[in-house]
């Protein structure tokens, strides 16, 4: 008798979810079950990464953009070297590469995946929904000024626009830039102030309150 | 890891072909002229994956293009360019 025949992999998969009916999802839910059998993993180890995927949430690029502009040297590590320097605030991103994105007075970096829809999911959290819509992956690498405007962000032409699009093993995050009058802030009130879109790049200015 | 082919600077053109597996470069980057803007790691490729061959880690460069040559018309300033993550078999040394 092998250890398959006490349980079932379908209970162990997000049970609260509806019953799957599309091709495409039940393709998806066989190759689980083959995975799982040829062991490959475990339905345990899954359920792991989905505990931790549901625990990321965009407070976690809030801390590591505090942590940034705060200790300038962490913020050059960051930069360097994303994926290593968000394990010094207990972070972890593996296998891929993770790359932080500096807005500065003359540059806006904005983030897409045209091929998919990849975001530093495990880091992040979810992305928004618009993230995966065919409408801003096509439009924001050919009219990025447009979309951006679209979300509030008027761009002039002395500040030049960079897309980053997603397409390999990196993932990215945008490290949006201090606003004035916040000298004095503590590093728990400056994570506070940073929203998920300003991580994206589809808002600019960050406004203390 | 393999020494990288192209360093950082370098003018590249990035493959304009079709392979009938998943590969990750969109149809609007192939033949298209830009500067390595970093070297990256060594990477699982899909292409290979797909069909079980050894070795399947590729080195993965960003590549800078800008997006006045990417679109006709682009409306936007010369400064504005389009970053993108490039296997290195996708590449080559450009004038």
């Amino acid at each position: 008798m092998t250890d398959h025949d006490d349980h079932d992999h379908s209970r162990t998969f997000q049970p609260d979810h509806p019953e799957p009916t599309s091709d495409a999802a039940l393709v998806g839910l066989a190759l689980r079950e083959l995975l799982i059998e040829g062991g490959h993993y475990t339905a345990d180890e899954e359920q792991a990464v989905i505990a931790s995927m549901q625990g990321a949430s965009p407070e976690n690029g809030g801390k590591i953009v505090a942590r940034a502009w705060t200790d300038p040297e962490y913020k050059q590590r960051l930069l360097h070297n994303g994926a290593d320097s968000i394990k010094e605030l207990g972070f972890e991103l593996e296998p891929y590469e993770f790359t932080v994105m500096e807005n500065t007075e003359h540059v806006h970096n904005v983030i897409v995946c045209t091929l998919c829809s990849c975001y530093p999911r495990a880091l992040l959290g979810m992305s928004p929904a618009w993230y995966k819509s065919g409408s801003y992956r096509s439009r924001v690498v050919r009219e990025p000024r447009s979309v951006l405007a679209e979300f509030g962000v008027e761009l002039s032409d002395d500040i030049d626009v960079r897309v980053h699009d997603s397409t390999a093993e990196l993932r990215y995050m945008v490290l949006p830039q201090r606003p004035d009058g916040t000298d004095d802030w503590s590093e728990e009130d400056l994570a506070a102030l940073i929203t998920r879109d300003s991580l994206i790049g589809t808002q600019r200015d960050l406004i203390p309150r | 890891m393999n020494e990288p082919l192209f360093s950082v600077g370098q003018r590249v053109r990035i493959a304009d072909r079709t392979p009938p597996v998943h590969h990750r470069v969109p149809s609007y980057a192939k033949g298209q002229i830009g500067i390595v803007e970093r070297v990256c790691g060594m990477h699982a490729e899909p292409e290979k994956c797909i069909r079980g061959d050894g070795k399947p880690f590729q080195r993965i460069y960003r590549v800078r293009i800008p997006q006045s040559t990417l679109w006709e018309p682009y409306k936007g300033t010369d400064g504005d360019k389009l970053e993108i993550e490039i296997f290195e078999h996708w590449l080559e040394a450009a004038e």
